[in-house]
């Protein structure tokens, strides 16, 4: 019979030592949101719009004539329309750690708020730094954010290493992470698992179908993700997020990570 | 609708003709409903199919007016049972004699003020809900308890509920109620054009998302008529073992996680990883989503790396797999559990890697052939056991195909375009196929005169194989649940949809 014990020791250690080390990317060639460089539009083009199916680019019709919005909380990371931009006006990339405590953050700006960013509860690391539990509650998702967030546990991630665990129990948990649109079905569930959590607690929407919807929202059974449900500390696009931007997102809540998208603009 | 055998009925020679279909060897796959004009009554069609590369049989009714009732098949051919009880949830169509009266797709408290797919109810509005007491079957005895477990269950999972009754460790009887993730996916191709349709088809069920983002592009170019390239199909082929390879991976670990095998967990699901990670790197996404087109693909693939990666993590994995198939702590918690025999299998319309380990040698790569599936000798891997045991190795040898298949795939593939033009496919019908790592996964995309899509009903494995899951569950005992569950290897994505 196998040596389990044995097996686990002689294949050593799996896990990535990212973020504390190593290089940050730790997944090469996972294109993310595309990246806007709204100079480069052309007059009256709205290649990209026609084929943004859950409405994150739109057109605005201002003083100065027909303005292109972009949305990043509603895109689904699904490409087309850095396929159909003639003039590379959106590009693929591979920046995928778009956690943010403000939904606006998500918004494309023409420039940058000067106001600073929202600092976080500052109480927030010395007393959850190192110990952090999350309940999760799927709220009508197509379960690609749970395949990446149960990837999270497994040797490569091993998210334990961070201090942060997963908990059964509302009663134990600090953070309410929520996957999925909020189908009418989980609205009930998902308010009574939050009023079942104890105080200070914290709620982070976890894929584009909780931020906005996306592609799954509204409809005859849907709502358009947790914002006006339930109050939202932070909100992590993508369609899934991977692994490594839902750590992100997660040190970031815990002040321990800094903020890399402001309006919209990404910095690395 | 293409590539079917058709026949056009009268509601009444339904059942008579449904039962003939199954006397001759045939399965039922699937019946609908939907409404051909806003306002006129609904068409219902039953999708069967018969031996290998025999075209699929669809017999179709048009109900007479809107209070006409069809005679329900669902005591003579009980797969159809939950079908119809969906289209009495969201069409609003009325079945005379179905044993099972009680909700199914919309819970208990929900009510819409006209069937949900009834082109006529209103956009974007949600149906009026208030939670009302469930509608459980009566069961009495003073040492009878129950227990409701979800819908949010420890643990990272799909939101479901399993209310069970049981006695000490005994299950007397498990009842799922499902669809609470519900998400109205099949409304919400309406309208579209099929580009945009595919990334709906892609986020039915994240794991599955070639399967059925496949399934619904060959719906589209069956109904336009449209011939993919070669290397399209190739790729098409290589994209959807890469799928069920992290997926196979996948379960395996998780099934040590129920039998409380960590390292054997650990192992798993590392090498899950690994593979996703291997998509990552070569598609660009670790769920090989926004590639599929309808027409082929949505640009070409550079796979030349991907072999002398794969086979650099094959030997582990094949040692793994060896090393489960040696663990008696594992194994003693799989064999026998959760026995699901031929008839029960077949009768209730089990699907995929389940059915075939309970002795149905059925699988769609083999039987009717898609994307290049016909280039490749295929051998259906096959146990007649039907337990928990068998269930995995059906999917340990799946994986080996898989690996092999790739490989020989990119070895084989042609050179050329990826994708062609497709013809407007106003008011045309067509079905896709696709044997997805669950098992089958249907699409019937029917057009409106512009080329939008007016209705797509999304048949999904998880649905079949929810469906037979409980009757592996009654009589035996809590232990063994956890197990016998992720021995399914469902999702309730696919499922609910």
């Amino acid at each position: 019979m196998p040596l389990w014990t044995l097996y686990g020791i002689r294949h050593g250690i799996a896990t990535n030592p990212w973020p504390d080390g190593g290089d940050a990317d730790v997944q090469p060639g996972v294109l993310g949101l595309p990246r806007f460089q709204p100079e480069r539009c052309q007059e009256n083009c709205r290649a990209c719009a026609d084929v943004c199916l859950p409405g994150a680019i739109g057109i605005e019709v201002g003083t100065k004539g027909e303005r292109l919005t972009l949305d990043y909380g509603k895109c689904i990371a699904c490409q087309l329309c850095t396929e159909s931009c003639p003039t590379d006006a959106l590009m693929k990339s591979t920046d995928w750690a778009f956690g943010v405590p403000t939904r606006e953050d998500l918004v494309w700006a023409d420039a940058l708020a000067s106001k600073p960013a929202q600092e976080l509860k500052k109480n927030i690391q010395r007393c959850f730094g190192r110990s952090f539990h999350i309940r999760h509650v799927d709220a009508g998702s197509c379960n690609g954010c749970e395949s990446e967030l149960q990837a999270l546990n497994n040797p490569y991630y091993n998210l334990h290493r961070l201090g942060i665990f997963f908990t059964p129990s509302p009663r134990f948990a600090d953070l309410l992470l929520v996957t999925g649109s909020v189908t009418y079905a989980m609205r009930e569930p998902l308010l009574e698992t939050y009023n079942a959590m104890p105080e200070p607690r914290w709620v982070m929407a976890m894929g584009t179908c909780a931020v906005s919807g996306g592609a799954t929202g509204g409809g005859y059974s849907c709502a358009h993700g947790v914002e006006g449900i339930l109050p939202v500390d932070m909100y992590v696009p993508g369609c899934p997020p991977n692994p490594a931007a839902m750590i992100h997102a997660l040190l970031l809540l815990l002040n321990r990570a800094t903020q890399l998208v402001r309006g919209g603009h990404y910095a690395k | 609708m293409r590539p079917t055998l058709e026949r056009r009925l009268q509601p009444r020679a339904v059942p008579e003709a449904c039962e003939q279909l199954v006397e001759a060897g045939a399965r039922l796959q699937m019946a609908y409903a939907w409404f051909p004009k806003p306002g006129e009554p609904a068409e219902v069609i039953y999708l069967a199919n018969k031996a290998a590369h025999e075209p699929f049989p669809l017999l179709r009714c048009r109900l007479e007016n809107e209070t006409e009732q069809l005679e329900s098949l669902a005591t003579r051919i009980p797969l159809l049972g939950w079908y119809e009880r969906e289209m009495i949830d969201l069409c609003g169509i009325s079945f005379k004699g179905h044993p099972e009266l009680r909700r199914l797709v919309l819970h208990e408290g929900a009510h819409p003020l006209l069937p949900p797919l009834d082109p006529r109810y209103p956009k974007d509005t949600i149906i009026p809900y208030v939670s009302e007491p469930w509608d459980l079957p009566p069961i009495h005895g003073s040492d009878v308890q129950l227990l409701p477990f979800g819908p949010v269950r420890a643990d990272v999972l799909e939101s479901a509920q399993i209310v069970f009754y049981y006695i000490g460790e005994a299950i007397l009887h498990c009842h799922p109620r499902l669809f609470f993730k519900h998400r109205g996916m099949e409304k919400r191709f309406e309208g579209l054009s099929p580009a945009l349709g595919v990334l709906i088809a892609e986020r039915i069920s994240g794991v599955d998302s070639v399967a059925h983002a496949l399934a619904f592009c060959q719906a589209v170019e069956a109904a336009s008529q449209c011939v993919i390239p070669a290397r399209a199909r190739y790729l098409r082929s290589i994209l959807a073992e890469m799928e069920r390879l992290y997926n196979h991976l996948h379960y395996l670990g998780h099934l040590c996680h129920t039998t409380t095998l960590k390292v054997g967990e650990a192992q798993g699901k590392l090498l899950a990883e690994q593979c996703k990670q291997l998509n990552g790197v070569f598609t660009g996404s670790r769920f090989l989503r926004g590639l599929l087109k309808p027409g082929g693909l949505r640009r070409d693939l550079d796979l030349r790396a991907l072999p002398t990666r794969l086979r650099a993590i094959e030997p582990t994995i094949t040692t793994y797999m060896q090393d489960l198939e040696l663990t008696n702590s594992h194994l003693d918690r799989l064999i026998t559990t959760g026995h699901l025999p031929y008839q029960t299998a077949f009768d209730q319309g089990a699907t995929g890697p389940i059915k075939r380990a309970s002795g149905i040698e059925r699988d769609l790569r083999h039987d009717h052939p898609y994307a290049a599936y016909d280039q490749f000798a295929m051998k259906i891997p096959l146990r007649t056991e039907g337990d928990a045991h068998a269930r995995v190795q059906v999917r340990m040898e799946e994986i080996h195909n898989s690996i092999d298949l790739i490989l020989r795939a990119v070895e084989e593939m042609p050179e050329g375009p990826v994708d062609t033009e497709i013809s407007s496919p106003a008011g045309e019908e067509g079905l896709g196929w696709c044997e997805g790592p669950r098992g089958s996964i249907y699409y019937c995309v029917h057009f409106d005169p512009l080329g939008k899509m007016a209705r797509v009903k999304v048949k999904s494995a998880s649905f079949s194989n929810w469906r037979v899951f409980p009757f592996t569950v009654h009589d035996t005992n809590m232990m063994d649940y956890a197990i016998n569950e992720a021995s399914f290897g469902l999702t309730m994505a696919g499922c609910d949809r």
